[in-house]
């Protein structure tokens, strides 16, 4: 049952990412990207994931009232791009395959599937549950987190959580780089103050 | 970037307090619920970046500079890493330096003090890459009047 509601929300999301690429109108393509963001905290909350689904609500919020704000101001639409038939159809025949290789790693045609059945992932499969079980077991006495995520996120993956934030730190530096105002005033105007 | 109406701006002021206050709640008991660093982080940005649109961006850009931000921001990579260090007092690399303690805050030693800088991280860094766009929409898509420069 929740396994039909989450493909069906998957469904949804292709049809807004499809809808967000394939508008002419920027205004409608924004919101067709927000609608795909609200469907994914949906699906991240079905799957018991409400640390995930959380900041993803709030940069949804965030990202959606920001891109409409552009776009209100800006009162331009975006330019067609004609149709290419030989670029559809290498993106056609590159979903085909990937589509095919999950089909064949999920079991479909009667094989053996090297993926393991949904909701069961590898580490916490009954012969080898070392690492998945003993996490879930010791959490609450090795960190006194009482919630296992952030037990895991920031004590026994600690290292894991300094590599991502500093992901996000260098990426914000790019981002100061590229849209810095100090550098380009002072190109522009030696004698300003 | 021109602010928007009074209206706007006194709700902003009113709400722009708890906003805040939850952002700190999602940051400090991130152990014992769900939310933790990343996700207080983006809420309190939320709450600057509302302030902001209200405000209008010259009003913010006088009150703060966006490389202020990346001090900031850099305060709290610094303080994260210092934690991962202070591990080798008791043994190793992110081992918990703090004694845990019987408390519904600080009982799980060195979590809270690692979820406060990755808020300082993403939150200033966020804002201060929100000004910068900001700063550069005024310019080259004249939103609103023009800037100073």
């Amino acid at each position: 049952m929740i396994d039909l509601f989450i493909l069906l929300l998957i469904g949804f999301m292709l049809v807004a990412g499809l809808i967000a690429v394939e508008s002419s109108d920027l205004l409608s393509a924004v919101i067709a990207i927000g609608a795909a963001g609200f469907a994914l905290c949906v699906i991240d909350l079905l799957l018991g994931a409400p640390d995930l689904a959380f900041p993803q609500v709030v940069v949804e919020v965030i990202t959606l009232v920001l891109l409409i704000r552009m776009i209100m101001t800006r009162h331009d639409t975006a330019r067609q791009t004609p149709r290419d038939t030989l670029r559809t159809a290498v993106a056609l025949l590159c979903g085909g395959i990937f589509v095919v290789a999950v089909f064949l790693a999920a079991g479909g045609a009667g094989g053996e599937g090297a993926l393991p059945p949904f909701g069961e992932p590898v580490l916490a499969r009954a012969p080898e549950a070392g690492v998945s079980a003993g996490y879930l077991e010791g959490t609450a006495d090795d960190t006194g987190a009482r919630n296992a995520v952030m037990g895991i996120l920031f004590d026994y993956r600690g290292y894991d959580t300094l590599g991502e934030s500093t992901v996000i730190f260098v990426a914000v530096l790019g981002a100061y780089v590229v849209l810095r105002r100090v550098g380009r005033k002072r190109q522009g105007k030696e004698a300003a103050p | 970037m021109k602010g928007m109406t009074l209206v706007v701006q006194n709700i902003a002021r009113v709400v722009v307090g708890f906003v805040m206050v939850y952002g700190l709640y999602i940051t400090l008991s991130g152990h014992t619920s769900p939310g933790g660093g990343f996700a207080g982080a983006v809420v309190i940005m939320a709450g600057i970046v509302m302030l902001v649109l209200a405000f209008g961006g010259d009003r913010a850009h006088e009150l703060v500079a966006e490389y202020r931000c990346q001090g900031w921001s850099g305060l709290g990579a610094l303080g994260f890493v210092l934690v991962a260090l202070a591990g080798f007092l008791r043994g190793g690399w992110f081992v918990n330096a703090v004694p845990k303690a019987d408390s519904e805050l600080y009982g799980s030693g060195s979590i809270l003090v690692a979820d406060a800088f990755v808020c300082l991280l993403v939150a200033t860094g966020l804002v201060g890459v929100f000004l910068a766009l900001i700063a550069g929409t005024r310019e080259t898509m004249h939103l609103g009047r023009k800037g100073k420069t």
